[in-house]
């Protein structure tokens, strides 16, 4: 068990900034997931604090000690990779008890680890196997234990997910968080996929173009973007921004008088979720062109114009609503996020 | 299941008998040959000369073959074909494979000078290199021993021991070396545990073909050798005089090593792992 300090990491390849000035503490045991569209540096970060690639400028500290300049092994972790990197001409028991064959543990040990974490993950009929009888979904269970065998103070996870299909997605990421839970291991988590890191992690950490845009609990990243990239990168749909006037302190959306953050004036951008609405009749609402409905089962999903502008909003399923219609919609007040249009970065939040 | 019964029931027996014939044809190919000088060697002289051929082995004897090899200098120049391969091998596997290794995992100034200056050694024919070899080889004192020879042979089967063997270490998935290092590995304990592993269906066919290299060559081992001959430059100066038992018995000495050395390492020349990880 360790705690997490990245300082100040920065990363150039040539001329391109992959990391700029990455700062981001995680606390022992938990669990944070660097997310980010592809690109935006968040594998380089995790390969840094693995000792796979090293920083241009910056600290990693583990446990307190600096890393910096540690081979990978002396750094007390564990990795799960994308393409899952179990060894081929091993078997499936030789996989997992690698990491403790390598620290020179004695058979008892190798087995007791062996088997439980086989267990955990539900590998124990394969252990006999070589990796090219497994299914994707097995050899990442392989990945997983041989991780976890070790006992390891930080794991580090590197998309574990991205090759598996939709099905054996879900039900792994269950299992993931099962098995993490128990374990209590500093996990760092890098996905693509917000569903995911929504689901798995204590905090997240999402990145962009090589910076950290915000730091945050998932239920704080998803209500309370600190920039429109943010926004719009979490939740499904993602949010809306919607560009309104200020006309003393207050924007008016169709019949509400909203109050905008002091100092916003001229126009500012309003950061609405898709189901932060109500709907209410056109003439009491803020009005919403209708141009396709799909009702999706869970909820109906519409997607339209607000003030011409581009909105996907979230409704009940047992609203009917068909494309070409106008309807009038509350906006929910404690739910709604401003940004200033200029910078993108959003207010503070009013008290 | 549906498309299998549409076809017509005697399909998969056409075509099982298809590549059955196939597989005769390859070895018929590689056999018969082998087959023939062999019938040559040990048929003694009475073989040879016999008209019209049976094609059976009738009359054989192991005798003539074994006189063949107790005759003057045979036995030695084979010891000696022996060595120097061997020292081809073990050369250009143990300076190849690190090179191969280095540019398929690290990019460096010079690399493809690097990599056209490998293949360019290859370039200069070694009839125009064999009198300043001869003469420095003298100095060297490597001249007319085994271990020239090796050298020389190394310096041949070299450039493609480095650039197979790039292909090879190209092939395994730098993930596994990655996850090496990880779980406890320093670089060269991942190189052993992982890659090698790995790679060593590619590297045996790597030695294969640096031994068939060094036995099969002639003009060097002529040129630098005078009393130490390899099999091949003994063979070369002795057999036109030699009678034609004489010489299918050489073309057979110089077939089995290869034939024998291949079959030893069948097993490794096969991906059994089959590298994938997708």
């Amino acid at each position: 068990m360790a705690d997490i300090i990245i300082d100040r990491v920065q990363k150039t390849f040539a001329a391109f900034h992959a990391l700029k000035d990455v700062s981001l503490t995680i606390g022992d045991g938990e669990f944070v997931s660097l997310l980010g569209p592809s690109g935006c540096g968040k594998t380089t970060l995790l390969r840094i604090i693995a000792g796979l690639e090293t920083a241009t400028a910056g600290d990693v500290r583990i446990g307190g000690k600096t890393v910096i300049g540690l081979a990978p092994k002396d750094r007390g972790l564990a990795m799960v990779f994308q393409n899952y990197a179990v060894f081929p001409h091993m078997t499936v028991y030789e996989n997992v008890a690698f990491g403790l064959r390598m620290q020179k543990a004695d058979d008892a040990r190798v087995k007791a680890q062996v088997e439980r974490t086989a267990g955990l993950l539900h590998i124990e009929e394969y252990l006999d196997r070589y990796p090219n009888r497994l299914s994707g979904g097995q050899r990442q269970r392989v990945a997983v234990a041989r991780a976890l065998a070790v006992e390891p103070k930080v794991l580090l996870m590197d998309e574990p997910l991205s090759n598996l299909d939709a099905l054996l997605r879900l039900e792994m990421r269950t299992e993931l968080k099962t098995v993490l839970q128990s374990a209590g291991t500093t996990t760092i988590y890098v996905t693509h996929d917000q569903t995911e890191a929504m689901g798995l992690s204590d905090r997240i950490a999402v990145m962009h173009y090589g910076v950290i845009e915000q730091v945050g609990t998932p239920v704080e990243v998803y209500n309370h973007p600190r920039t429109r990239f943010v926004g719009g990168f979490i939740g499904s749909p993602p949010m809306n921004f919607i560009r309104l006037p200020v006309i003393a302190g207050e924007v008016e959306a169709g019949g509400q008088k909203l109050a905008v953050p002091a100092g916003a004036t001229g126009e500012i951008l309003l950061g609405l979720r898709g189901e932060a609405v109500e709907r209410v009749s056109t003439a009491d609402g803020l009005p919403m062109h209708v141009r396709v409905a799909e009702p999706m089962g869970s909820h109906l999903l519409l997607t339209g114009s607000i003030r011409d502008q581009l909105v996907r909003i979230v409704l009940p399923a047992s609203e009917t609503v068909r494309g070409g219609d106008t309807i009038g919609l509350k906006l929910d007040r404690d739910r709604l996020t401003w940004l200033s249009p200029d910078s993108g970065k959003a207010y503070p939040a009013t008290p | 299941m549906s498309a299998a019964s549409a076809t017509p029931a005697n399909f998969p027996s056409s075509r099982r008998w298809l590549v059955w014939s196939g597989i005769a044809a390859l070895c018929a190919w590689v056999l018969v040959p082998i087959y023939l000088v062999a019938l040559g060697a040990l048929g003694g002289r009475q073989g040879v000369y016999q008209w019209p051929k049976t094609g059976l082995p009738t009359g054989i004897s192991i005798e003539p073959f074994l006189l063949f090899l107790r005759s003057e200098g045979v036995t030695q120049s084979f010891l000696n074909s022996l060595g120097a391969a061997g020292i081809t091998v073990v050369l250009s596997i143990a300076l190849g494979a690190p090179a191969g290794y280095a540019l398929a995992r690290y990019s460096f100034v010079g690399k493809d000078s690097y990599r056209l200056l490998v293949l360019l050694t290859r370039a200069f024919p070694l009839a125009i290199l064999a009198l300043p070899l001869t003469v420095s080889f003298i100095r060297l004192g490597l001249y007319d021993t085994v271990y020239g020879v090796g050298l020389i042979h190394t310096v041949l089967a070299l450039p493609f021991a480095a650039l197979v063997t790039q292909g090879i270490f190209l092939g395994v998935p730098r993930e596994l070396e990655e996850a090496a290092w990880i779980f406890g590995c320093s670089r060269v304990q991942a190189f052993f545990k992982v890659v090698v592993p790995l790679a060593m269906p590619g590297i045996v066919a790597t030695a294969v073909f640096a031994f068939v290299i060094s036995w099969n060559e002639v003009f060097a081992a002529s040129v630098l050798t005078v009393r130490n001959r390899t099999l091949t430059a003994y063979l070369l100066t002795v057999l036109s005089e030699s009678p034609m038992h004489f010489r299918f018995a050489g073309g057979l000495l110089l077939i089995l090593p290869s034939v024998v050395f291949i079959f030893a390492v069948r097993r490794y020349l096969f991906a059994i792992w089959g590298i994938s990880s997708k």
